[in-house]
């Protein structure tokens, strides 16, 4: 048996309301509110934090993590390679990008269960247009990562049951490299290549399975077309209380990421013996089927989906703006970071990535990274450069024992004091010379 | 083994100091002529009479051709030193040990930074090659950590602590006023200290020391030789200095309320000098005051408070101009700015003026029973500190 062995996902802790972009951008916007990667995040960072929260207690370590995503930090270099140091994975697992169209989440997902070994599935992404536009407020910026395997590995809590897929070849979305905003055909025209597609790629997943559509206890349908997600939708002969929420309201839609955080979230509250119909349509149409097993009652998740969506804090339409960089604003009058020198940083490996020392003796190094700790003191800096000003920092003390000079994040100036609990997340610090300085930082602990 | 000192065994014998001003019109080597210049003629001496030269900055030039090349030395040795904003009281020690070691007869330290050439605020370190995960907060926030820190561990009122810390930014704006060579010549009201626009954390703008452009410098001889260039030498009682090894950045016991490496520094110099009682026994002392905090904390680690109680005595006027103890009279990093190689012997050039009673009445302060003075100079942040020390005098013994 081969499925789904493991799951977590992410979301950024900003939130934008969407009611308050037209008064800025002259139109666009909507009800509702979508998620928003901190300026200080990108599709690796959120990677790594969807990937902590899947292999948290994981019965077993990926031989294989796979980086999905359309907004890439890297092109040439590998982004997943970053991912697989900060989850602290053996050199023997590969890492690799699946990477640039929105069909890669699914595409990733179905190769790792066709597989035989065990692999990570990351799936992140960070959505936006220009302002006002159906993209800026209709994406969401999130992350999910799904641990496959068999029941040799660890118990399966998601079997795959098995699949179809249907492809052609038309102009419904595109991006050139280096744009900042998708384009789009008029969408009446997607919406007639969709459908059939969907319908031939769900009409053979079913045979091939042998599931009925009416036994299906869940479907996800998901993709960038709303229109034709919606006509499909109708198309697929489930039962209507079997379509799950889309997530459109709380996150946004995640790109690629989309596909593994609506399963995740579908499998943190099915029962056991559910059949999980997934139904993605981009550039074509993939169905995976899925039927939850008993394992899946005693599976606790690390970081629920649920949790998430209930907590985050509002950003104003401005920040947005300036932190995807349509809005620049001054910086401080101070020289910007240096580029990180290739060499230290492979040196510094372990901790730079880990948050891990080396032991006495060559002993195995221990990570900081899922410690938590306190606010010993603090500061604000005013004057530092940071891509978003101002720069709050603490001294936090571990609860283990050890002490670090910190950058805090998610914050608000006022939210901070000593004693205020902190764990870890990891970060992109800067860029220099197209070099992306990641490490970590410590932000306040979530319940 | 040991730190035996060197007592009374070198004299400085002639200095020269530029004004420390945002000097847009003269470069690196226009100052290093001004300050050498001046030391030249205050000894009596001559470039080429002059056996070695130690010249400190931190960033405005590399090697010893960084100075002879203005000053057009023939055949000399120069060393360049660094330690970090300690940089200038480096200099000056090494060119003292040279002359003690018999290896030279006439030495100078010169220590001199061209800041405002970099076009930013603040001074700025030059980027070190990494691996990105070190910290790159500014010196303001590092010890704007004192603040709070201090406040918690002495209950002391936040309130009562800035009026303290706006205690100190004043009265070296009050002293730097009565300086031709401070860069900021004006009185700075307590009101308007506290009123000032935040930098980082409790710090506002004037509690921070401003960015200037200077050189000193002095020229030392061995303590029998003095003689012979002025009837008025100060004499090295004590040279200290520790380099930090970083640990207080990840001590869960450090609590940001002292600087251990200046308390160590400070001990050494003391004891090197056989002062028991340095409240009593200096008559001035120039220290640190990058941020108003570090003069604070400074005043306990250098022993001239009790732990807990410098905020009040400063409050009380104890180490104003006319106080029992002045500290910076000559107005201290407040009111000259921080060129980072130059501050160690600008402090040092306040005593030679003190000591020889050749300060301006306006700022004169009394040494005829207290004949010591002390230097303090800094470089890095709380938790990870070099620090030096320094005690000279008008007599020897």
């Amino acid at each position: 048996m081969r499925g789904i062995v493991g799951f977590g996902a992410y979301l950024p802790a900003q939130r934008l309301d969407r009611t308050t972009i037209a008064a800025v951008a002259g139109g666009g916007g909507g009800t509702g509110t979508r998620r928003v990667a901190s300026y200080d995040e990108d599709p690796t960072t959120m990677a790594v934090e969807a990937g902590r929260a899947a292999l948290q207690g994981a019965p077993v370590l990926p031989r294989a993590v796979y980086l999905t995503t359309t907004a890439p930090p890297y092109l040439d270099k590998t982004n997943a390679t970053a991912v697989h140091a900060a989850l602290r994975l053996p050199a023997h697992a590969v890492a690799a990008d699946v990477g640039g169209a929105v069909r890669s989440g699914v595409a990733a997902l179905r190769l790792a269960l066709q597989g035989s070994e065990p692999a990570l599935v990351v799936s992140a992404d960070v959505r936006t247009g220009l302002p006002g536009s159906p993209d800026e407020s209709e994406g969401g910026d999130a992350a999910a990562a799904l641990l496959v395997g068999d029941d040799a590995d660890a118990p399966v809590l998601a079997e795959h049951l098995g699949g179809a897929s249907a492809t052609a070849e038309f102009l419904d979305r595109w991006r050139t490299p280096g744009d900042v905003r998708s384009k789009v055909w008029e969408e009446r025209f997607g919406e007639s290549q969709y459908v059939p597609l969907v319908t031939a790629a769900w009409r053979d997943a079913l045979r091939a399975t042998g599931i009925e559509a009416d036994a299906v206890a869940h479907v996800v349908v998901t993709g960038t077309h709303a229109r034709a997600v919606r006509a499909a939708a109708r198309k697929l002969g489930t039962r209507p209380e079997a379509l799950t929420d889309d997530l459109a309201s709380r996150v946004g839609n995640a790109g690629a990421a989309g596909p593994a955080l609506l399963l995740t979230s579908v499998l943190e509250s099915a029962a056991p013996g559910a059949v999980v119909a997934l139904v993605v349509l981009a550039d074509g149409a993939d169905v995976l089927l899925f039927r939850t097993t008993p394992a899946l009652a005693d599976h606790r998740p690390a970081r629920p989906l649920a949790d998430q969506l209930g907590a985050g804090r509002d950003l104003p339409y401005g920040r947005f703006l300036a932190w995807r960089g349509l809005l620049p604003v001054e910086p401080p009058r101070r020289p910007e970071p240096a580029r990180v020198s290739a060499s230290a940083a492979a040196r510094s490996r372990d901790w730079k990535y880990g948050l891990a020392e080396s032991g006495a003796d060559g002993d195995e190094a221990a990570s900081l990274a899922d410690a938590t700790g306190t606010v010993a003191t603090y500061t604000v800096d005013r004057l530092a450069y940071s891509p978003s000003p101002p720069v709050v920092f603490a001294i936090v003390d571990f609860d283990g024992g050890r002490r670090l000079p910190l950058e805090l994040t998610d914050v608000e100036v006022a939210d901070v004091a000593v004693g205020t609990r902190v764990e870890m997340t990891f970060r992109r610090l800067s860029t220099a010379d197209g070099i992306h300085n990641y490490f970590w930082k410590a932000r306040p602990a979530r319940a | 083994m040991g730190s035996h000192g060197i007592k009374d065994r070198v004299a400085i014998v002639g200095m020269g100091c530029t004004p420390f001003a945002e000097a847009f019109d003269k470069g690196t080597d226009d100052l290093l002529v001004a300050a050498s210049e001046e030391a030249f003629a205050s000894a009596g001496v001559d470039r080429q009479d002059v056996d070695a030269y130690w010249l400190g900055t931190a960033q405005s030039g590399m090697s010893g051709m960084t100075l002879a090349k203005p000053l057009g030395l023939e055949g000399k040795p120069v060393t360049r030193v660094e330690n970090m904003c300690a940089t200038g009281s480096e200099a000056l020690r090494q060119a003292c040990y040279a002359v003690t070691s018999g290896a030279y007869d006439l030495a100078m330290a010169v220590g001199v930074e061209k800041v405002k050439d970099s076009g930013y605020q603040g001074l700025n370190a030059f980027p070190i090659p990494g691996d990105g995960t070190a910290r790159t907060l500014t010196a303001a926030a590092m010890f704007s950590m004192v603040v709070p820190a201090y406040a918690e561990r002495y209950g002391v009122d936040l309130a009562e602590l800035k009026q303290s810390l706006a205690h100190i930014a004043a009265k070296n704006h009050r002293n730097g006023a009565r300086n031709p060579r401070a860069q900021f010549r004006r009185e700075v009201t307590e009101e308007q200290i506290l009123a000032g626009p935040r930098v980082a954390g409790e710090l506002g703008v004037f509690d921070c020391a401003g960015v200037a452009d200077g050189a000193a410098a002095a020229v030392v001889v061995r303590a029998e030789d003095a003689m012979r260039f002025t009837d008025k030498p100060l004499y090295v009682k004590a040279l200290s200095f520790v380099a930090g090894n970083g640990s207080g950045l990840t001590d869960p016991s450090y609590d940001y309320t002292t600087f251990p490496e200046i308390v160590a520094c400070a001990a050494d110099a003391y004891r090197q000098a056989g002062i028991s009682d340095p409240r009593r026994q200096l008559a001035m002392a120039e220290v640190h005051d990058c941020f108003t905090p570090t003069e604070l904390v400074l005043m306990e680690d250098l022993g001239f408070s009790e732990r807990g109680t410098a905020w009040k005595e400063v409050l009380a006027g104890a180490f104003d101009l006319d106080g029992d103890l002045p500290i910076n009279p000559d107005g201290g990093l407040k009111s000259f700015g921080h060129p980072v190689g130059a501050s160690g012997l600008r402090m040092l050039f306040e005593a030679w003026l003190q000591l020889r009673g050749e300060a301006p009445e306006e700022r004169r302060i009394a040494t005829a029973d207290r004949g010591l003075a002390l230097t303090h100079n800094l470089g890095g942040y709380p938790g990870e500190l070099v620090s030096f020390v320094s005690v000279v005098g008008s007599a020897l013994g």
